[in-house]
This record gives C-alpha cells, structure tokens and sequence, in this order.
C-alpha cells in the first residue's frame, strides 16, 4: 500500500503540461478545420496540423527527457514508482476500454443491426417495408447491408497473413518477457538481443499489416466504405495497428535506453510499462483475430 | 525514516511562487491547481447560465420571440455541453484536488505535472467548443447527446468530437491521478475504511471515468468516421444502425451522470456530520451504497431509450435494473436524515444548502423512478418532464452540493469568513427561485410539451412564463454569490479559525486557515477521534 511514507517527490514546476495543451490543441483545431475545408482551401488546417504533430513530437521527446534526468538522478523514490505504476495500469485500463466500444459496436453489427434489416426479429417491418429483396448475412454476401454500400467485396482470408501475424505477435510477446527476465538477472547483452528481436517483430507485424490492407483494398474491393463490415474491419484493426506501431517506437526507445544503461534490475519502470502495454497490444489482437477475421 | 517531502524548489517550499505565470500556469501544486479548476467552472458555469438565460427569453411566451429556432437549438445543445463538461465536471475535480490531498494527509496529487496538463487542455477544449458558435454553419444543435443522423449534418461536428476528445483526455488524466493519490499517497493509519467519504466518493467515482470517458471517445470518433471518412456504423443502408449510437452513447452516459452525482454524495456526507455534530450514520453503508450504484449504472443505460423501440426483453431488463438503483439511493438519503436526527443542528449556509440538497436531489430522485416505468416513459420521454427530473438532479443536486463545498471549504482556502447574511440571502434566493423555475416543468412535461422545442402550444403559456421568472431570477440570484465570492477573497476582515466549524472533524481541519501553499510534508498521525465518521467497527 505504500505506507510507508518518508519522502514523497514533487516534482518541480513545469512548462511542459502547457506546452503539451498547445500543441494537442494545435493539431486538432488543424484537423477540425481540414476536415470542413471546401475545395479550394488554402491548406491553412493542414498547415496546423503538421506545426501541432510536430509539436505534439517535440513536446514528448522534452518532457520525457526531464523525466528521464529526473529519474536517473535518482529523485524517484517507492513511492513515486507505485505512483507510476498505477497510472499506468489505469491508462491501459482506459485503451481497454476504448477498443470495448469498438467490439461493443461490432458484436450489435453483426448480431442485431444487419440481421434485424434482414427481416429478423423485431425488424420485420423495416425489412418488409424497406429492402424486402435483402437477405442479411456477415461478410461477403451482406455485410456491407441492404444497399451494399462499396460494392461487392471479398474478406481477409485468416489462415494467411493474419495466422502469420497472430504468431509474430505471440512470439514477441515471449521475446519481451525473455527481456525482462534477462533484465532482472542482469544481462545487458541478453536484453538487448530479446528486446531488439521484439522491436523486430513489431515491425514486421506492421508490414504485413500494411500488405493485407492494400490486398484489401486493390483485389477484394474491402475498404472503410464497405458497409458495416468494412467500417468494423478497418477501425477495429486501424486502431490496434496504430497502437503497435506506438508500442514497436516506444518499444524501439526502450531499447536505445538499455543500450545508454538507464536501467538496473531494481529499477526499469519505463521498460515494464512499455512492456505492460506490449502484451495489451497483443491480447487486443487475439480478440481482434478470433471476432474480426476467424469467426 | 524522515518524514519530509522533497520539494525541487526550496524558495517555494513555504510560500507560492512569485510571478503570475511560474505560479499558475507552470504549477505543481494541487491547491492552486484546485483553484483554477474552481475558477474555469465557474466561468462557465456563467457561460452556460447565459445560455439557459436565451432559452428562457425565448420560452417565455409562445411563438418565436427573440432567436431563429436554429440558433435556439445551439443555445439548448451548448448549454449542456458547457455545464456538463465545463461547470460541474471541473468543479469537482477542482475540489478533489484542493481537498483529497488535504483529507488523506498527503503532500500533493500522485502525479502533479500531469494534474496540470489536465487542467490546462480544458481552456482549449472549450475554446475549440465554443468557436462553433462564431463559425459560418453555426455550433452543434443536435442535442448534447448527439444523435445520429441529425448531428451529422452539423459542419460542427468535428470541432466538437475533436474538443469531447480533449475533455475525454483531460478527465482521464484527472481520475488516474486521483486514484493513484487516494490509493498510493494516504498518511500512515489511514486505512480505506476510515476515509473519509468524499474521498471514497471521488475514488469510485474516478473509476467511473476511466471505465466510461474512452467509451464516450469511441462514440464520437464513429460519429466522425461517418460523417467524413464514409464508414456506414449508423447508417441502415450499410448494415449500421443509429440505435447503436444510443446504446454506446448511454453505456457513457448513464454512468457520466453518476459521476456528477457520487462526489456531491461525498461532499453532503461531510457537511451534515459537521453541522449535526454527530458522525455520520452508517458509514460502511454509506461506502458501500456508492459502489453499489457505481456497479448499477452499467446496467442501466438503455432507460434512455424505451421508446426507441428496444425489444421487450430489454425493455423489462433496464426497467427492474434501473428501479434497483432506488435503493442504495434511499439507503444515503436515509442515513444523511438519520444522522442529522438528534443531533444539535445550526444552520450555516453550507448546512442549509447540503439539506436543500436531500430534499430537493430525492424529489429527482422520484421522478426518475417514474420514468423508470417503461409504460409510463413512453409518456414522459423526450418532455418536459425529463428536463425536470435531471435539472432537480444536477442544479439542486450537483450544483447546490458544489455551492454547500464553497462556502464549508471556502474558510479554510482564503482564511477568511464569508458573510454569513448574504450567504444565507443567496441560499434563499436560489432555493426558492431553482423551485419556480423546474417545479412547473413537471406539469408542462405530464400535459405534454415537447423538451428542445423553440415555440409551443398557447395551453402551455402560463406555466412556461413561471418558469421564465424563476430562470431569471435564479440567475440574478447566482450574481450574490459572485459578490460573497469576491467579498470572502479579497475583502473580508473575519479570520477563520483553523478548525473554522465547532463541530469539523478530519485531517483538512488541522492545518492552518488558510491552507499554507505545501501541507503535510510531514505526513501526519491519524487519530481515530478526529475523523468526520468516529470509530469504524471493523
Ligand atoms: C433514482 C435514480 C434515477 C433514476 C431512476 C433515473 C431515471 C432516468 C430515466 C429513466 C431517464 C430517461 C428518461 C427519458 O429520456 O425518457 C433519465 C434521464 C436523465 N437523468 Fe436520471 N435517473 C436517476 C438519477 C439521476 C441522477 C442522479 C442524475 C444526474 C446527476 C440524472 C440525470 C439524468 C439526465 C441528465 C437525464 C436526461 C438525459 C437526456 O436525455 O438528455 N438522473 N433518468
Ligand atoms: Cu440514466
């Protein structure tokens, strides 16, 4: 419980927490405004938007970097470290939370909203009235509803690359867990090896990924615009891809951190967090390969 | 061990810091911290309260008097908006912030520098938010809630999904820290069981956040994604259906409003021991029926919806379980009259606002229990009744609570009494007003008129004319407590003691008045006598 409470750190005033509101401020007021621009727009909002992403960058690299200082100038005691912990846990807490709207909306999708329009249940009406000709099915046939929005589209086989990425996956999460181990025991070489190994794999997860969207998108006719199905395909595996490419930088920054000797066997926080979010990534995308591709 | 927290600026370890922008907008500290969350709600909650003033302007005869019904619409949406996510939402985090640390002896927030950026990524939300209103299409006026298809047609839209994004940020940042310092940062000897219950109230509380704000972001990003990047979510054509923004929309929203309600639970518990000069009854049960509404309010949300056309099954589902939330609720209301009976009551605008609260929070409390009843929802739903029952759940409720920690902490942050006269001049004034202006709602709502509706039938003039003067005067009568505000802060000469009430008891009350900039760098001994809640059996 961290009772034990001798000396607790306040950190000292910083500039960082308003350069951080600018900036996030910056990029989605870009954003916002790129978004309703009318043709012939100046290019102001994605003007914006670069300034803010580069901000957003800037303002990571300079606040983590005092951090970092902070903490191997050893200001950071228990208690600041259960501290950090928790926020942690919390924050992966929230991202769980986050992918939960997006099952949440597939499970209705796919078990309700697109049977109910074929005529199921308590949509009888909609359907006689409406699309009468529709006959509701998941994936190819209906997926994309009654008025086959984006046309006739083919699926992501799973048993091609998205198997090879379930198992890049799963063994990377073993490599980092061999990381730390290593880490723990105290064997820089070792981690460095594992650790690298597992930035590797990230990487090609994201290649592969990238592959299966532009098969997606040039041989199947599979695209956001393809119905419901479309929509849950792409934002479901969009946003788990964009989270690994994250976990595979943050992952890859761990690693140059090791390589400068930050951490010790009593105190690598950073390199658990980013491990911590690492297997969230990881079991995101096992839910994702079973209701998204296999089933 | 020494018991001292290491303070990286030891200029400022006694005092705060000179110079307007070190001190306030690099701060580390949670009290002024505290302060400008305290200050940015109550900013807007004028903003919003202008707001109400044009809707009631333009409702206090039939026919359209004063605004296009457009431009009526915004006024309806942006009210809300601002006064969930601008006035009541901030106003809470504001006094966690001053007072979590205060209560459980710690020497600041978990995680100071993100407790900043929490605080400072609101000014921009709203800025974003509010600019709508100057835009060529106008702001959003579709409602707060947002329904597809009506809100995609807003070229709004993406300032306000992007400005809900950084709300959504800004509160998870505020929960995760407020649980890692209630859990984390607790002075020796204070267990769980013997906190206080404000601080137990804004620790579930900060569960609901972070369970449910990401949520609300994946709502609005789906509302984004079909409006510029062609995906079909709630569109038929596609597969997709506009219930389905509903369903996640409420999974949000049911808990949200729970979460404007658990920490004003928590501030009545402190206030009506204090003034009753008795513990407060049933603390374990007072704990307990907090977290039971928190486990409720996940199970409930499609009472916002039986009359979309839910299947029965649902429909009897969320009817019982949202009936079940009556009783945790009966059990806190119970225990606040319970512990006020036999005690020696004085009535001090705090105590006088927390028992308007129990009356007033309990009569919403009836009404949405009659709208729990699927039958007789199909009635009220989307009338005027349905702004009754939450106005008497968030203005007597959250808000009277907010207004009762003002004036019981206010001592205790500037050192100085408020005047007493005019306190109880702006209880009066708004308990009587808040009442004229909702109570006849009740009645427009039951003979049917419409909510967000510019312009209605002449049967229901009187009554909307009643409840017009009751606006206005409400907020005039807010206006008071701007002057005892300012009066209390710059301008009182009355030292508040450091104890302030005779019968205040917990760790906050032992440490000077006003609060000086660190407190409990040494962390204190917690002794059982001298918590708001006496001996816990355990
Ligand atoms: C005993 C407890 C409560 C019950 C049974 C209850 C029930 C309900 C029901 C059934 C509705 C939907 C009515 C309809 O749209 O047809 C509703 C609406 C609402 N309730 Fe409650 N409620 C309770 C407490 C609260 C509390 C504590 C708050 C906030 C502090 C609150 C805030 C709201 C709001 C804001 C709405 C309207 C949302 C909208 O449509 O804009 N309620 N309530
Ligand atoms: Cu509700």
């Amino acid at each position: 419980m961290g009772q034990q409470q001798d000396i607790y750190y306040v950190p000292s005033r910083s500039h960082w927490p308003i350069v951080a509101a600018v900036v996030l401020f910056l990029t989605v007021f870009g954003a916002a405004h790129w978004l309703n621009a009318e043709p012939g727009d100046s290019g102001f909002g994605k003007t914006v938007i670069t300034i803010g992403a580069i901000g957003i960058l800037c303002m990571f690299f300079g606040w983590f970097r005092s951090v970092i200082r902070e903490s191997l100038a050893g200001r950071y005691n228990h208690q600041v470290d259960t501290s950090f912990r928790m926020g942690m846990m919390w924050f992966i807490f929230s991202e769980v939370m986050f992918f939960g709207a997006f099952f949440g909306a597939l499970f209705y999708l796919r078990n309700y909203s697109v049977p109910w329009l074929g005529g199921d249940g308590h949509g009888v009406l909609t359907h006689q009235f409406l699309w009468n000709h529709y006959a509701a099915s998941w994936g190819a046939g209906g997926g994309n509803g009654p008025e086959h929005v984006g046309g006739t589209f083919g699926t992501v086989e799973p048993w091609g690359l998205p198997l090879l990425n379930t198992l890049i996956l799963l063994t990377s999460s073993v490599t980092v867990t061999i990381a730390h181990h290593a880490l723990r025991a105290g064997h820089r070489g070792k981690v460095l090896i594992f650790l690298g190994v597992t930035v590797l794999l990230g990487a090609c997860f994201i290649f592969s990924q990238a592959n299966e969207y532009m098969e997606a998108y040039r041989e199947l006719n599979l695209t956001l615009h393809s119905g419901v199905y479309g929509a849950t395909f792409f934002m479901l595996t969009g946003f788990h891809g964009l989270h690994v490419t994250l976990g595979t930088i943050m992952l890859a920054i761990i690693w140059l951190r090791v390589l400068a000797g930050h951490f010790n066997k009593e105190h690598h926080f950073g390199f658990e967090a980013v491990a911590w979010y690492w297997h969230f990534v990881d079991v995101v995308w096992l839910g994702l390969f079973m209701f998204v591709y296999v089933l | 061990m020494a018991h001292a927290a290491t303070q990286d600026h030891h200029d400022d370890h006694h005092s705060a810091p000179k110079g307007f922008f070190r001190r306030w907008v690099m701060s580390t500290n949670h009290k002024d911290i505290g302060t400008l969350y305290l200050v940015f709600a109550l900013t807007m909650f004028f903003i919003g309260g202008s707001f109400a003033m044009v809707i009631r302007a333009e409702l206090f005869k039939p026919g359209l008097q004063l605004v296009q019904p457009y431009f009526f619409n915004q006024m309806t949406t942006m009210h809300a908006l601002v006064m969930i996510f601008g006035a009541i939402m901030p106003a809470f985090v504001g006094l966690g912030n001053w007072m979590i640390p205060l209560m459980i002896g710690a020497p600041d927030m978990a995680l100071p520098r993100m407790n900043n950026l929490s605080f400072w990524i609101l000014p921009f939300a709203f800025l974003l938010m509010l600019s709508t209103l100057f835009l060529p299409g106008g702001g959003p006026s579709g409602g707060w809630t947002m329904y597809p298809p009506l809100s995609l047609q807003s070229s709004s839209l993406a300032y306000v999904v992007f400005a809900i994004h950084l709300m959504g940020i800004s509160s998870i940042m505020g929960a995760i820290n407020i649980i890692a310092t209630i859990l984390n940062m607790r002075a020796p000897g204070m267990d769980l069981l013997k906190m206080p219950i404000f601080v137990w109230s804004w620790l579930i509380t900060a569960f609901l956040l972070i369970a449910v704000m990401p949520v609300l972001a994946g709502a609005v990003t789906m509302l984004l994604t079909d409006k510029y990047f062609g995906t079909n979510f709630f569109n038929a054509a596609g597969g997709g259906d506009p219930v389905l923004y509903q369903h996640i929309f409420w999974f949000f929203g049911h808990p949200e409003v729970y979460i404007m309600i658990l920490p004003a639970f928590g501030i009545i518990s402190e206030i009506v021991p204090t003034f009753a000069r008795k513990p407060i009854f049933g603390y374990k049960a007072m704990v307990l029926a907090i977290a039971a509404i928190a486990f409720l309010s996940f199970i409930v949300w499609a009472h916002h919806m039986f009359a979309v056309g839910l299947p029965m099954g649902a429909e009897i589902f969320f009817m019982y379980a949202t009936m079940l939330i009556a009783v945790p609720t009966g059990i806190k209301v119970f225990n606040w009259v319970a512990t006020m009976w036999g005690g020696s009551m004085t009535f001090e605008t705090p105590m006088l606002f927390a028992i308007a609260f129990i009356i007033l929070f309990t009569l919403g409390g009836f009404s949405g229990l009659m709208m729990a009843l699927v039958p007789a929802d199909f009635q009220y739903h989307d009338t005027y009744f349905i702004v009754a029952h939450f106005h008497y759940v968030l203005v007597t409720g959250a808000l009277f609570a907010i207004i009762a920690a003002a004036y019981y902490w206010l001592p205790k942050w500037t050192g100085h009494m408020y005047s007493e006269t005019w306190g109880k001049i702006h209880f009066w004034n708004s308990v009587v007003w808040v009442n004229v202006l909702f109570f006849p709602q009740h009645f427009l709502g039951l003979a049917g008129m419409p909510r967000r509706i510019p312009d209605y039938n002449v049967a229901f003039a009187n009554f909307n004319m009643i409840s017009s003067i009751g606006g206005f005067l409400f907020g005039a009568s807010q206006l008071i407590f701007i002057g005892v505000l300012i009066h209390c802060v710059f301008f009182s000469k009355k030292k508040a003691t450091d104890r302030v009430w005779e019968g205040a008891k917990g760790l906050e009350w032992t440490v000077p008045s006003p609060a000086p900039h660190h407190t409990f760098a040494i962390a204190p001994i917690v002794r059982d006598e001298e918590l708001a809640h006496g001996h816990v059996e355990d």
